[in-house]
């Protein structure tokens, strides 16, 4: 006996399998997103008052990955909805356009992380805190683009501070206590945006390898199985767009809250 | 550090100090040939090892989960001879775990710090790596397709790649007992900041395996629900399905919706041990004098909740399985329906559903306010009920029934009454009043290996004697299966009755030491220390320990011999109405050689009228079901 | 939806795309500005609520078109809406648990 239901629906529930499955597996990643969310609102509303970053990443990039990934979205609907009128190449043109705008949305991740990656908080003998980003070292000093502040809580809320003077600062290493970079452990902020972005990177990476295989090597399936190969391409439209569903939450929360 | 300056990422780079991973993960159970003939034309690995077929992977599920339960059942051994002679070397074993686990067990005395590692992972062991591959992943893959008259689960390729997540997982946890530092050793609960701070790599290989277990469940939950709604046979509709599967399909729910908070938090947890943030790790921690150098400014309540949000769906996970196979054996085998199908189904649901809003009961001494503690004080209370009425029209079925006794039905009938003592005794502990005093203690200990030990497992053991026969063909022997029977029950009971006592004494648990530090003969004079006979009980509890994993050799015995030299039987040895024992035996790829059509509910037992005394659904002569087809599917 | 009941006309899910997408920049254009206005009041309380009110509003927007969430059977509502109140109860319950702690008897 042959699996039953693999590519026409079952008559009392009305789907086919995949689609029963893709929205289950959905249903937990919503519960997975959940979990770091909840995560996020208990360090914030925990954090003391004044202590919790706002301003620390830039909404400009924010902006474009969003565009992107709306712009994505819709690719893969139309994908869908051409390989429902059997136009290959046209679906063919809107994956590849899905796949292309999902590896600008990492190239800009990327760019964001590095950014992270070479900004320094530096902790001087005197008491007063250096931060800005590394520009070069060596074993006499650090060179970073940044300032100077005396109160670490001016490091917070950037969003108060419009117009930082930020200039080339040259550190001695002999005045340095301690040197960190803005790494997930620098803060409970970085921790969890580089948890949340870093899971969703990752489900964007899946999401774009699998579309990848589908509009690649496994579009064979359509010169044999059109509508099973039709199915494939809406389950994995669906993961797509739920992707871009956490994406249209972390964007306002990590960027603009 | 030689350099002055502290910064991180490091601008000298260090050498990386990897320690060895002795890859001792050779457990290599899920490759033991399963003894039944298979076809000739698929090779081994395809067949054995690389399966689709929900039959095969349901062996694989389940002799790989008993093999990690014999193991954790071996841990426990370990750590009852600790509490009871604390500080002496393990007779006969001792020197082998010097050689094998080196300074931990040096001279043969468990050390405290291995003490909690067989804890963490005897814990884990059982719940992740033994019953729950068992009770849900192992019976429910080979019997539900079965039972509802599907030729598979519905994504055979996903349900290989779970079983194989499985074992992985299994295995990277089997092996952090062999890395430097040792398993992990915070619990099975691995709290935060405890989890992030014990110098061993076994607490991010506890993590690790998570994750791999955590995504294994997951896809099977997908598989599952999905075969249930999608691929029941024509005339299946829903309320004809047997109450195994019902069982069977709100814990996949629970599974698909309870695991990825955890998954989550791992997550997390694992970037606390191993990037230095801090996640669960509070501002100003101090480790062994200086305060450690993590950013601080988290939460380690965020973990708790995060893990009961899990930890309590998965209590259902555990037993709502063993509820269903019992079901389905009291059925058989007091030849009339169970009592209550619509009260069963309604009840596993509200179970479920309220399942998910209960979880703070573990967490009532952490500093609750009265509100919130009141809020999941009445939750558990409710959730009560339906677990009451299930195990309530189990007992009913019972009544005027032609009561058949053999192997299965004895454990059947030995899960009623152990998971009665288990769910009332966790009454006390759900109250928040008077869990204040119990928590902690070997009350606890004792209430939940009442509903997992000689609850579940009976169950359990009951499937493997019941569903032994469709997957070889033979009986196992009914003689050794009552002696496994009534030897366990007895030692089960031997073990943890004495521990309520302990614990309403006031025991704690954890205590490598078996509570000798806080016992009347240490510290004598000081009230409310362990009294002599409280602290006797370690031996006696010891002793039963010990007969209680010698009387598993003849289940293990039985089941192997069984396979080549068991009682011949044929396709519906117990004379069962349920769809799985409609097939061949064992049931070929694809299961049913026409597709089944249903025409009667699960248990059509003694119907008036019928030439036998069980009319198969698929039956259409013989007297019309005598409930009405409901219309709903 | 394997078989549709109504024939799939590409052109109209152009025009359906182009409206959302349309639609999905107004709304993230509103969210950026509610983010750095001086008019929703002193905190962020005010804010958060305005923002995550708008992401709802896009998120409704990509489930229910492009998602075909509107359309879709009641099974997959079913499955969906025991979700959202488990999600719910998740952050509510652990919200509250943070919240609610017995008073004057710790330092906060």
């Amino acid at each position: 006996m042959e699996i039953p239901y693999t590519v026409k629906n079952r008559p009392d529930t009305g789907i086919y399998n995949a689609k029963v499955g893709i929205w289950l597996f959905l249903a937990s990643e919503v519960m997975l997103f959940g979990g770091l969310f909840s995560a996020y609102v208990m360090l914030r509303v925990g954090a003391p008052e004044g202590l919790w970053p706002h301003g620390w990443l830039d909404v400009r990039f924010g902006t474009v990955n969003t565009i992107l990934l709306a712009l994505s979205a819709i690719t893969t609907l139309l994908a869908w909805a051409a390989c429902k009128v059997r136009d290959f190449g046209k679906f063919k043109f809107f994956h590849a356009c899905t796949i292309v705008l999902a590896l600008a949305f990492l190239g800009i991740k990327s760019y964001e992380y590095h950014d992270k990656w070479i900004h320094y908080e530096i902790q001087l003998k005197d008491g007063t805190i250096a931060d800005g980003h590394l520009e070069e070292q060596d074993d006499k000093e650090v060179v970073i683009h940044g300032r100077i502040v005396t109160d670490k809580k001016d490091l917070y809320d950037l969003r108060a501070q419009p117009d930082l003077k930020l200039t080339e600062l040259h550190i001695d290493r002999s005045k340095i206590v301690k040197m960190q970079n803005y790494g997930p452990w620098h803060n409970t902020f970085t921790a969890i945006y580089f948890t949340l972005t870093g899971l969703h990177a990752l489900h964007i990476l899946g999401g774009t390898l699998v579309i990848f295989y589908l509009w690649g090597p496994g579009s064979k399936m359509w010169k044999t199985d059109p509508e099973r190969f039709t199915n494939r391409i809406e389950v994995s439209g669906l993961f797509w767009h739920f992707v871009d569903l956490v994406w249209i939450f972390l964007f306002p929360v990590l960027y603009l809250t | 550090m030689e350099s002055n300056v502290e910064q991180f990422p490091p601008y000298r780079p260090e050498e990386p100090a990897h320690a060895a991973h002795d890859d001792h993960g050779d457990h290599g159970h899920g490759h033991d040939s399963h003894g039944h003939e298979e076809h000739h034309q698929p090779g081994f690995w395809q067949s054995f090892i690389f399966s689709t077929d929900h039959k095969v992977i349901g062996i694989q599920y389940g002799l790989t989960a008993l093999s990690f339960m014999l193991f954790g059942l071996f841990l426990m051994l370990l750590m009852r001879w600790q509490i009871a002679h604390p500080g002496v070397p393990v007779p006969v074993i001792g020197p082998l775990l010097e050689k094998i686990l080196g300074q931990p067990a040096a001279h043969g005395i468990i050390s405290p710090e291995l003490y909690n590692a067989f804890g963490a992972m005897h814990g884990t062991i059982m719940v992740f790596l033994g019953v729950v591959p068992l009770a849900f992943a192992a019976f429910g893959n080979y019997v539900v397709p079965l039972m509802i008259g599907a030729p598979d689960m519905t994504f055979p390729r996903i349900n290989m790649a779970s079983f194989h997540a499985f074992l992985l997982g299994g295995l990277v946890m089997f092996t952090s007992f062999f890395i430097p530092g040792g398993a992990a050793q915070a619990g099975w609960t691995s709290y935060s900041p405890l989890a992030s701070t014990i110098p061993t790599d076994g607490q991010a290989f506890w993590l690790v395996g998570m994750v791999l277990l955590i995504t294994s469940s997951l896809l099977g939950a997908v598989n599952f629900i999905a075969t249930i709604i999608q691929l029941r046979a024509p005339g299946m509709t829903w309320m004809r399905m047997p109450f195994f599967v019902w069982a069977q399909f709100v814990t996949a729910f629970l599974l698909l919706l309870a695991f990825p908070p955890l998954e989550a938090a791992g997550l997390m947890q694992l970037m606390d041990n191993v990037a230095h943030t801090s996640f669960f790790l509070p501002t100003g921690l101090a480790v062994s004098g200086p305060v450690g150098q993590a950013s601080g400014g988290g939460s380690p309540l965020l973990w708790q909740h995060l893990f009961w949000f899990l930890g309590h769906p998965e209590v259902y996970v555990l037993i709502l399985p063993a509820m269903g196979i019992v079901g389905e054996i009291i059925a058989n085998n007091t030849r009339k329906p169970i009592w209550g199908y619509k009260s069963l189904v309604y009840s596993v649901f509200v179970v479920g559903f309220l399942s998910f809003i209960v979880w703070a009961h573990h967490m009532y001494m952490t500093g609750m306010g009265q509100k919130i503690a009141t809020f999941f004080q009445a939750t558990t209370m409710i959730i009560s009920i339906p677990s009451v009425v299930i195990l309530t029209c189990m007992f009913l079925s019972l009544w005027g029934g032609a009561i058949r006794i053999n192997t299965p039905m004895l454990f059947a009938l030995g899960f009623l009454p152990m998971f009665g003592i288990g769910g009332l005794t966790g009454l006390p502990l759900g109250l928040a009043a008077s869990d204040l005093y119990l928590h902690d203690t070997y009350y606890v200990i004792a209430h939940f290996h009442y509903v997992v030990a000689p609850g579940t497992i009976f169950a359990l053991f009951a499937g493997v004697y019941f569903w032994f026969p469709k997957m070889t063909g033979r009986k196992m022997n009914e003689f050794w299966g009552s002696v496994h029977f009534w030897c366990s029950f007895v030692f089960m009971n031997l073990v943890f009755m004495p521990m309520f006592a302990q614990g309403i004494k006031g025991m704690l648990r954890r205590m490598s030491d078996g509570g000798v530090n806080y016992s009347a003969a240490r510290v004598p004079g000081v009230t409310d220390t362990l009294p002599g006979n409280i602290m006797e009980l370690n031996s006696w509890i010891l002793y039963a320990a010990i007969c209680l994993g010698l009387a598993q050799i003849p289940f293990i015995i039985n089941l192997f011999w069984s396979i080549k030299h068991g009682e011949k039987v044929g396709d519906n040895p117990w004379e069962a109405t349920t769809l799985d024992w409609q097939t061949p035996t064992p049931p070929p790829h694809g299961n049913f050689a026409t597709e089944p059509h249903v025409v009667r509910g699960p248990y059509d037992y003694s119907l008036p009228g019928a030439p036998r005394d069980f009319t198969p659904q698929t039956e259409r002569s013989g007297p019309a079901n005598p409930q009405p087809a409901p219309g709903a599917h | 939806m394997s078989e549709s009941e109504k024939p799939v006309d590409l052109k109209s899910y152009i025009r359906l795309c182009a409206v959302v997408f349309l639609v999905v920049l107004c709304t993230t254009s509103a969210m950026i500005a509610a983010s750095f206005s001086t008019h929703l009041g002193t905190g962020w309380t005010e804010k958060v609520a305005v923002i995550l009110g708008i992401a709802v509003v896009n998120a409704f927007l990509v489930a229910g078109y492009l998602m075909h969430l509107l359309s879709e059977k009641k099974l997959i509502y079913t499955v969906l809406s025991f979700t959202v109140f488990f999600f719910i109860g998740l952050f509510g319950l652990t919200v509250w648990a943070m919240q609610d702690f017995p008073v004057g008897t710790v330092q906060h």
